[in-house]
């Protein structure tokens, strides 16, 4: 669980954990009725759509300003998004 | 219904004292449908109207937006407390086309945070209230729309549909709601949640008003590379009747789980078809009972990787001091999400990772395939022109009631789902009721037969009285 | 020197600047010197709702490469999503390619070591996206924190992968000098901008472990920062301390590499196909492509010794560049190809070196006259090195150069006359060559130049005065 919330970016707190493992482990279980079906020779459907080569031309299209980019921003500086501290 | 009100609107009504009337309503209602109310652009928009009125398909109707859906300055989050304040500097595709027809957005409507779930339970706004009994949910997660249109706190609402959220509430509220074909509605400005599963659609009060709103949203868009070329004329043929159309009626939707008032509206339902000239046959989509595993593991997956871009940086939630980034953002997610939001994300991001892609998110997609088989195997030339179901196992069920046990919750999408995977159409139609609460009937056409859908949903409605029944609970 | 035991391979990313628009949406790529932020727009910024559409132009420039490059154009191609946290990355995910890249299975060839021909392998060549750039107050490690430019964020990039094949920091050099020039031959890129080429690298001793060496951002740096990584894992090999499998960075300023993270915390991807794009069928875009390819520097240098009969290292030497390539043939077209050769390979190049400076600081026409001027005898060689001195560092025409510096050569009769001079004033000398000593006919010499201010050529001056010293 601990690695999961780590590369979900998701803190996990001790009190949840325990909740969270037993609600997982139960979905988990209702999955694995998928191992009844023999899927060796059936492809994955990725997409509901039959479209292939859909493009745009590398033509500028005007981009929003500054300001308009900001605007959302909880904390900015001089122009830039301000993120916490690297490390 | 739209109908009646373009006609009053044309012959010289208020657009303006319509909006302030049903802004009046809506803040004096029970249900809390709504998280945002753009009271000041919408009057303004209607004050132009009435001075200068102009046309398109809905000329002055006011509409209400799920919250999911981007707006081009009105607060557009997802019923979420990350999304909150989050104000689009652009409007979705559908709004543009809206407002080239000349409606008018009256409100964000509330939702299950993120989509994720079949009660609107899961909005860090409240529940929204069921119109027919406010101790029951209206269904999810366009809960919000739904019960909006049946309370009259809007004539018509867009919804998003990925597992069942626009047939869900409207089965639940009693009103029509329809998931187009995948690829119809252009998806360019819809929040993601599971990406190859959903699609916007109309809830209306009838069925003429879905193919009206489907008219004016449904079109190829450049800025969407999963969207279809597609000629409209959802409004011709509406009343083509349903003589010599076949019904496929699958086994595995009926039966055990399925409660027995719904099984019998269903049922007279499908009688009353065969009195206005079609007729049905048994027809099996032998995997269904896998298509909620299937559906949920890809929704989950897909919906890990669309949620991990909120983290506070650009847009949304900030907490107090910050600390490294990769703390900061992990606090703010854990924060700013709801648990079942936050639980689809870590079971995603499980499905997803390395030792378990096979097992869980290939394997879930190579049954897509043959859950798409067993429509396309049902619906083909020579077999059924259209199949009917119930929409949902049950009616509405009580506040509180499932909220707690997510795999029952789960459990209620499983005649809705199998539909996403396959990318086929479905309407939603009020069908009868149990104990005062709607039952729905769905109709599922072949892809890019929503004519057939629509004729067949209208020629059933304009045979029975239900969708003209309104909820007493409403003020 | 070409080491038995070090095993390189490289991953290049290449900004393909020449793009008008960014990858997935029509925001400018002419970013370089805007203000933050100014570059954005609500797909490359990964505003919620918004959704890729891809560029067909960097796909017909992805396939230009990987030809180039050799590669196979796969018969279908997709995109990804590699899922991982960083500012940079607004969407919390690069679309990328994973399986089924554009291209596959290619090869370069650069001189190796020993001197001979090396082919070296390229594993493949896919297309991505750029993520944005982070600013910190101070150095990564100490910032407080940091600020984040999304201008860049969604440009193009094409990754090349090449298979460890590479022996040695040079030979890494070289293949990387190689590839640029490719690339601007294709006019896909403008190398010279920032951030255009980045260069991640893999280097292990044989039998150990590798260390992935990133944030390099020149080719200098990518042989400085290899010789170093080379130098710390043999001196930790030889103290006994195994090579583990692990992330370093390169430290411009320090020269030397630092460790980052190991491998064990190795982010998982959790690579998927990326739903909200449809995959690409353009194998029958190759033969169009590939009519369409310029002449490459390998072919052009070949020809360049059978049409202008120049040496094989002139040739290398002027096709290194395509704008020097380009900037000879137009010499070569009205003068003596040899001469053009000499003059552009070795003397101009050397001089624009020095100088730091490009060679559109020079023109071809100016060549042209300085070496018309040559052959006809006007000016001496060394009065032709000055003109094109002159030119670059105060502007000019030839002509009006040799006016101004009167570099004219001197003609025949006043350097006779200097000879006669020379030889009749410097009795001590030429007494003193008589008797053996050589080395004195310089002074003579010198006096000849001095006298014709310069203007005669050393070569012929001193040809002359042998010829009268020995008749006396």
């Amino acid at each position: 669980m601990d690695h999961i919330g780590w590369l979900a970016s998701i803190k996990v707190a001790e009190e949840e954990k325990v909740g969270f493992v037993a609600q997982f482990n139960s979905v988990l279980d209702y999955f694995h009725q998928l191992d009844e079906l023999d899927t060796e020779d059936v492809e994955p459907t990725y997409r509901v759509v039959d479209l292939t080569n859909v493009f745009r031309e590398d033509v500028v299209k005007e981009s929003i300003s500054q300001e308009e980019s900001l605007r959302n921003a909880p904390r900015r500086e001089n122009g830039y998004f301000k993120s916490p501290r690297i490390v | 219904m739209l109908r009646e009100l373009k006609d009053e609107l044309a012959a010289g009504a208020s657009a303006e004292e319509r909006i302030f009337a049903l802004f009046e309503k809506i803040k004096r209602s029970k249900l809390n449908a709504y998280t945002n109310l753009p009271e000041d652009s919408a009057l303004e928009r209607a004050r132009q109207f009435d001075e200068a009125p102009w046309s398109g398909l809905l000329a002055g109707v006011p509409i209400a937006i799920k919250s999911c859906i981007s707006t081009r300055g009105i607060e557009t989050n997802c019923s979420s407390r990350i999304l909150e304040g989050y104000i689009p500097p652009y409007d979705a595709h559908v709004i543009e086309r809206l407002k080239q027809v000349g409606a008018i957005i009256v409100g964000k409507t509330n939702m299950d945070e993120f989509a994720m779930g079949t009660s609107t339970e899961t909005s860090y706004f409240g529940t929204t209230k069921n119109p027919w009994d406010l101790d029951r949910v209206p269904g999810g997660s366009s809960g919000g729309s739904a019960a909006a249109v049946a309370a009259g706190e809007a004539p018509c609402a867009l919804g998003s549909d990925t597992g069942g959220s626009i047939r869900c509430p409207a089965s639940f509220c009693g009103i029509v709601g329809l998931k187009p074909t995948y690829g119809l509605v252009s998806r360019y400005g819809l929040v993601s949640y599971a990406n190859s599963l959903e699609q916007i659609g109309p809830l209306t009060l009838n069925v003429e008003d879905a193919a009206l709103v489907m008219e004016v949203i449904a079109g190829h868009d450049p800025r969407d590379s999963t969207s279809i070329e597609s000629e409209a004329g959802y409004l011709s043929g509406l009343d083509g009747g349903v003589e010599g159309l076949v019904c496929g009626v699958p086994k595995e939707y009926f039966g055990e789980g399925v409660d027995p008032a719904v099984e019998k509206s269903v049922w007279d339902a499908i009688s009353k078809l065969e009195d206005l000239g079609a007729s049905w046959k048994e027809v099996s989509l032998p995997h269904t009972k896998y298509a909620l595993a299937a559906y949920y593991i890809i929704a989950m997956s897909e919906a890990s990787s669309n949620l991990a871009r909120f983290d506070g940086l650009r847009y949304g939630l900030r907490l107090g001091a910050d600390k490294d980034w990769h703390t900061t953002f992990s606090e703010i997610r854990a924060v700013g999400f709801g648990p079942e939001v936050k639980r689809r994300i870590l079971l995603g991001t499980y499905a997803l990772s390395a030792g378990y892609y096979g097992r869980y998110y290939l394997k879930a997609l190579k049954v897509r395939t043959l859950i798409k088989q067993d429509f396309e195997r049902a619906l083909k030339a020579g077999g059924a022109d259209v199949l009917v179901t119930p929409t949902m196992p049950f009616p509405a069920f009580k506040i509180g009631e499932r909220i707690e046990d997510p795999l029952s919750l789960y459990m209620a999408d499983v005649f809705t789902v199998p539909i996403n995977l396959a990318g086929v159409p479905a309407i939603s139609v009020p069908c009868g009721f149990a104990d005062g609460l709607p039952i729905g009937l769905q109709i599922i056409g072949r892809h890019f037969d929503e004519k057939t859908v629509f004729s067949a949903a209208k020629a059933y409605e304009d045979a029975t009285p239900h969708h003209e029944t309104v909820p007493k609970e409403v003020v | 020197m070409a080491e038995k035991d070090v095993i390189i391979g490289l991953e290049v990313h290449v900004q393909l600047n020449k793009l008008n628009s960014k990858l997935f949406c029509g925001c400018s790529t002419k970013y370089h010197d805007a203000p933050p932020n100014t570059h954005t727009c609500p797909v490359c910024l990964g505003l919620p709702g918004t959704l890729p559409v891809l560029n067909r132009k960097a796909v017909e420039y992805a396939i230009r490469v990987a030809l180039a490059l050799n590669c196979e154009i796969q018969g279908e191609t997709l995109f990804y999503r590699k899922n991982y946290y960083y500012p940079d990355l607004p969407k919390a995910f690069q679309i990328t390619q994973y399986d089924f890249p554009i291209g596959l299975g290619g090869k370069i060839l650069i001189k190796g070591e020993d001197g001979e021909e090396k082919t070296i392998r390229i594993t493949r060549v896919h297309m991505e996206e750029d993520p944005g750039r982070l600013v910190h107050a101070g150095t990564i490690d100490r910032a407080k924190y940091s600020m984040v430019d999304y201008n860049r964020c969604g440009m193009s990039l094409l990754e090349v992968v090449t298979e460890p094949d590479l022996r040695s920091p040079k030979e890494a050099r070289s293949f990387l000098d190689k590839l640029r020039n490719i690339l601007e031959y294709l006019d896909v890129f403008d190398g010279d901008l920032e951030g255009a080429m980045r260069v991640d690298s893999n280097i292990s001793l044989v039998g150990g472990e590798r260390a992935e060496v990133k944030n390099i951002s020149s080719h200098k740096g990518v042989e400085k920062a290899l010789a170093y990584e080379i130098t710390r894992q043999r001196s930790a090999r030889r103290r006994g301390v195994a090579q583990v499998q692990e992330t370093r960075h390169y430290d411009e300023l320090r020269a030397i590499t630092v460790s980052i993270r190991t491998k064990e915390e190795a982010h998982d991807y959790r690579y998927f196909p990326e739903p909200d794009l449809v995959p690409m069928r353009v194998s029958d875009w190759v033969p169009r492509v590939e009519a369409q390819l310029p002449e490459l520097p390998d072919a052009k240098r070949e020809r360049f010794v059978s049409e202008y009969g120049i040496a094989d290292d002139h040739a290398k030497s002027l096709t290194s560049e395509i704008r020097v390539a380009n900037f000879y043939e137009l010499v070569a077209k009205r003068a003596s190809p040899r001469l053009a050769a000499v003059w552009v390979a070795d003397v101009l190049k050397g001089e624009l070196n020095y100088r730091d400076m490009a060679i559109d600081n020079f023109s071809s026409d100016q060549m042209v006259e300085i070496i018309e001027m040559l052959e006809g005898e006007k000016i001496t060689e060394k009065g032709a090195v000055e003109v094109i001195r002159q030119i670059l560092d105060h502007g000019g025409d030839p002509a009006g150069v040799v006016e101004a510096k009167g570099l004219a050569k001197a003609e025949d009769d006043a350097v006779k006359e200097a000879v006669r001079a020379a030889v009749k004033e410097c009795s001590q000398a030429v007494a003193d060559y008589r008797s053996g000593n050589e080395k004195s006919i310089n002074f003579v010499v010198g006096q000849v130049m001095k006298k014709t201010r310069g203007r005669a050529d050393p070569g012929e001056a001193s040809r002359l005065v042998k010829e009268a010293l020995d008749e006396m």
